[in-house]
């Protein structure tokens, strides 16, 4: 049995075959579309590592069915950077060592893109810190993590004001 | 293995040394772009997922398994159980080695913990597999589970820890008992906890006839080479474990468990490659976690607050068929000066799986409980708890009175009260309030960590480009191994970090170790910085005997290396490129190896330790008894600090887990069943972002001459330490309720008082 499916991944249209429904987005992108940067921690949405962005809201991969996305927007960690040019989240948690393993990372990433994105953080470290606690860090990261939300956050609303200037 | 990419470096300013600099991470790049490797992964071609079915019980045996209804599942390969599971050369009932425990690989029906193998299902899709594993649906003949002090069985250890005497005695602890004015005897608990990291325990495994590779996170990748070997009947060469990125590691990852080989066996029973991922409820048995203990301490008082005696026991728990005790009595060892200390600890089997190493194993768990008594015998006599500390601080190491290699302590209790603003603290519990009423307390804590180094072997090749190759099998399990390791080694070499590829975490190259004990960078380190030494030696040596070197005859006077160029020691100016000197040596290189090697006279001589202070301010609910940290500063000594940006980080990271020790983590069985109710990242609490509003870590300067040539101590595990008793202590001060079994729940605030 074979179910076909349209996703569009990092921005590049795709025409996927499911060759099993219980096929969850995380092991379709992991298992099938050979993108193994969203991370599997605890396969039950409690830790986060598995965050994308689905038409521009941040999920946890594991909880989707791949199958129920038709036609959807995912964005991974894959489709952050520009070629070699990191984007501001990326190079925030580089500057300010918002990681140590990294297997949370790129579901951190993910979630602070998709955080800023909402726009209902502010420059407030205490709601960064509460609108990002679906993404667990075990290493204790947090410290670092919240100062690149917070810096990355800026330089995206500069560039914002820049570009429209 | 290589790194791909070279990442970029922050500009850094150069004090003559790459040591010291606050480099960004050398991985950084890969990490945050998703390309970081581990090892669930790899998908090499033909790769079969492999998924074990656990026992729900945790005593018995198993009376069926239906094989047939797996099997009967579309996409699923084979079936493993002990009925037809292949040969192995090793008896996992025997142990091997310190690090080889007894473990599970399908030897028989025995069930002996929850979450045990008791199957292992292969199938071509990872759906197929876990849907294979949940058909089995094992039958089992169950016995009562024994899950604590009551019903466990207890006995005297031969040893604890990895090989530590189970009991100390330094001078007569009754006649230090008698001496005292004041006697404070309190008993505390500890919890079963499980270490977590992100990453679940995988392996991807792949034959080659007689010749295993392993993808796998590996805290010791040689040396686990032997293990696994030992278990196929292949000489240890013939395993590669590759382990270039950890998911974290913190002490689970460095011993051998069932599944990983299972899945081994899987590989080579099916001629395809393996591959095998824990989920997080399997992490709660087979692989490791810290036991719970029982503690009492004893502390005899006499005149100006001085101890007169110090005993401490612990009831310490491990498995019914293994030996990992963890060994937090010895906390009391080293830590405060007492003419008499007496360390005890007897063993309790459970029908768990067999615990071990959990960073900071027994230092966290006995300072958790050794720092709250001190507070009590402070409480008792009505003096400061910093105050006390301090009159009771070892000027040599209690017990043997070695001096110290070098002790920042007092420097640490000043800066960290200084920056936490500790004077003024009201003595009686109580007395603070925030604006928003809440009851407002602060605690403190000492930290300390011993300095063990472990065998360690390292080779550098300088090249004729002018760029240097440096290679050793350590790991990074995100401690930062990857940049600080490589900064030792530039410095070393007399080269910029960005002229030095670095190869780690591959059992190919030369052995680097255990990433353990806080003891990598220093041992690790010490190889590295060894090898480049050697191989600047072997380039000197080239040069001063080239009558056109302007190095000529520099034997005997020697050079320094320095930016790609070797000086005469003696004059400077007279200098040659190292490029120059390979191209008219016409060498393509230079090999150097070095080994970790320090002055044994001088470990025997002088006592080691990493000390710190940890001052913690907490929130408490008073009508509904919720304790919650507001502020954590943690001042450290650590010896000479290579990276001060990660070694930052490894000190956040310690104090949020002595945070999560304090107020989170526990996990919690069913005294029916033995089974782990908590067993999730939902219910067994670990801290999130919100948990942690403000850390500050102070670098507490610090040279010691003696610990090791570098004068590298460790720092990954010491900042659990102390933070516990901090913030537990903290609680009291706001309260006035001194809870005495970890993690502090909001149910014992309000038993006693609070709320």
């Amino acid at each position: 049995m074979s179910l076909s499916m349209s996703l569009t991944i990092n921005g590049q249209p795709r025409s996927v075959a499911i060759d099993d429904p219980r096929t969850t987005l995380l092991d379709l992108l992991r298992e099938r579309l050979g993108l193994t940067g969203a991370k599997k921690g605890c396969d039950r949405g409690q830790c986060g590592a598995c965050t994308v962005l689905v038409d521009g809201r941040r999920i946890n991969s594991c909880l989707a069915l791949a199958l129920s996305l038709d036609g959807a927007q995912v964005t991974t960690i894959e489709g952050l950077a520009d070629g070699e040019r990191l984007h501001p989240v990326q190079a925030a948690f580089i500057a300010h060592d918002g990681f140590q393993c990294g297997f949370c990372t790129p579901g951190q990433i993910v979630s602070a893109v998709g955080l800023i994105a909402e726009g209902h953080a502010g420059a407030d470290p205490e709601r960064v810190r509460e609108l990002m606690s679906g993404n667990i860090c075990r290493c204790g990261a947090y410290k670092g993590i919240t100062e690149a939300v917070l810096e990355a956050q800026q330089v995206l609303a500069d560039t914002r004001r820049e570009d429209a200037a | 293995m290589p790194l791909e990419t070279a990442s970029p470096v922050a500009p850094y300013r150069r004090h003559g040394s790459n040591a010291g600099q606050p480099l960004t991470r050398r991985d950084g790049v890969l990490k945050v772009t998703g390309r970081a490797t581990y090892a669930a992964d790899n998908h090499p071609e033909g790769m079969l997922y492999a998924v074990p079915a656990v026992s729900s019980i945790a005593r018995g045996r198993v009376v069926s398994l239906d094989v047939a209804a797996a099997k009967a599942h579309p996409g699923v390969v084979e079936v493993i159980t002990p009925a037809n599971r292949p040969p192995l050369a090793h008896d996992p009932d025997r142990k091997l080695g310190m690090f080889g425990f007894r473990i599970e690989v399908l030897q028989d029906d025995t069930v002996r913990y929850v979450n045990q193998p008791v199957a292992l299902v292969i199938a071509e899709t990872l759906e197929a597999a876990t849907q294979g594993a949940a058909l089995l649906d094992p039958r089992y003949e169950a016995q009562p589970a024994r899950t604590g002090l009551e019903d466990g069985e207890r006995y005297a250890p031969a040893a604890i820890g990895v090989g530590g005497p189970p009991r100390t005695a330094h001078g007569d602890l009754d006649a230090g008992l008698a001496a005292a004015d004041r006697i404070i005897e309190e008993c505390y608990e500890t919890p079963a906890q499980f270490h977590n990291a992100m990453e679940p325990h995988a392996v991807v495994a792949q034959w080659d006839g007689d010749h295993v590779t392993l993808d796998m996170p590996n805290q010791a990748v040689v040396m686990s080479c032997a293990g696994y070997a030992a278990f196929f009947g292949i000489p240890a060469e013939n395993v590669v474990i590759r382990s270039p990125f950890l998911g974290g590691g913190f002490g689970s990852k460095a011993i051998l468990n069932g599944p990983q080989i299972l899945a081994i066996l899987a590989a080579r029973m099916l001629r395809r490659p393996v591959q095998l991922a824990l989920t997080r409820a399997q992490m709660y048995g087979p692989v490791g976690h810290r036991g719970a203990t029982w503690q009492m301490l004893r502390l005899g008082v006499g005149a100006q607050g001085r101890l007169t005696a110090l005993h401490h026991r612990s009831i310490s728990a491990t498995s019914s068929f293994e030996d990992f005790l963890e060994p937090a009595a010895n906390a009391s060892l080293y830590v405060y000066q007492s003419p008499a200390i007496l360390t005890e600890t007897e063993g309790l089997r459970l029908d768990t799986g067999t615990p071990g190493p959990m960073r900071a194993p027994g230092e966290a768990s006995g300072s958790a409980a050794l720092e709250v008594a001190i507070d009590e015998a402070a409480q008792a006599l009505g003096m400061d708890p910093l105050e006390f500390r301090l009159a009771n601080y070892a000027e040599t190491e209690p017990g043997t009175g070695r001096p110290y290699s070098s002790k920042a302590l007092r420097e640490c209790y000043a800066e960290g009260a200084r920056r936490f603003g500790w004077a003024g603290r009201p003595l009686e519990p109580r007395r603070m309030r925030d604006e928003n009423g809440l009851l407002v307390g602060w605690g403190v804590g000492t930290a300390l960590f011993p300095c063990p180094h472990f065998p360690a072997e390292a080779r550098a090749t300088l090249r004729a480009d002018g760029t240097a190759l440096v290679e050793t099998a350590g790991a990074d399990m995100g401690q930062g191994a990857w940049t600080a390791l490589a900064q030792i080694a530039a410095e070393a070499l007399g080269l910029d970090p960005d002229k030095v590829e670095f190869h780690l975490g591959v059992s190919t190259l030369p052995d680097g170790g255990v990433a353990g004990g806080s003891g990598h960078t220093a041992s690790a380190g010490l190889a590295l910085h060894n090898a480049g030494e050697d191989a600047v030696a072997r380039l000197a040596e080239l040069a001063s005997r080239d009558p056109a070197s302007p190095l000529f005859g520099a034997g005997n006077i020697g050079v320094v290396a320095r930016e790609g160029r070797l000086h005469r020691r003696d004059d400077e100016t007279r200098s040659e490129s190292y490029v120059e000197i390979l191209a008219r040596a016409g060498a393509a290189e230079v090999v150097g190896t070095g080994r970790m090697a320090r002055d044994e006279e001088a470990a025997r001589t002088w006592a080691m330790y990493a000390h710190g202070a940890v001052f913690a301010e907490v929130k408490v609910d008073p009508d509904l008894g919720q304790a919650r940290v507001s502020r954590l500063v943690g001042a450290f000594a650590a010896g000479r600090i290579v990276n001060p940006r990660l070694v930052a980080s490894q000190y956040y990271g310690g104090m949020i887990w002595g945070l999560s020790f304090a107020l989170q983590e526990a996990a919690v069985a069913d005294r029916r069943t033995g089974r782990i109710m908590n067993a999730d990242l939902a219910e067994y609490r670990v801290p999130v972002n919100a948990d942690v509003p403000s850390l500050e870590a102070i670098l507490v300067p610090e040279e010691d001459a003696y610990v090791n040539p570098l004068g590298i101590k460790g720092v990954g595990e010491i900042a659990v330490t102390g933070t516990v008793g901090a913030i537990a202590n903290a609680v009291w001060h706001a309260t006035g309720a001194r809870v005495r079994r970890f993690p502090v729940r909001v149910e014992d605030l309000m038993g006693a008082g609070v709320g």
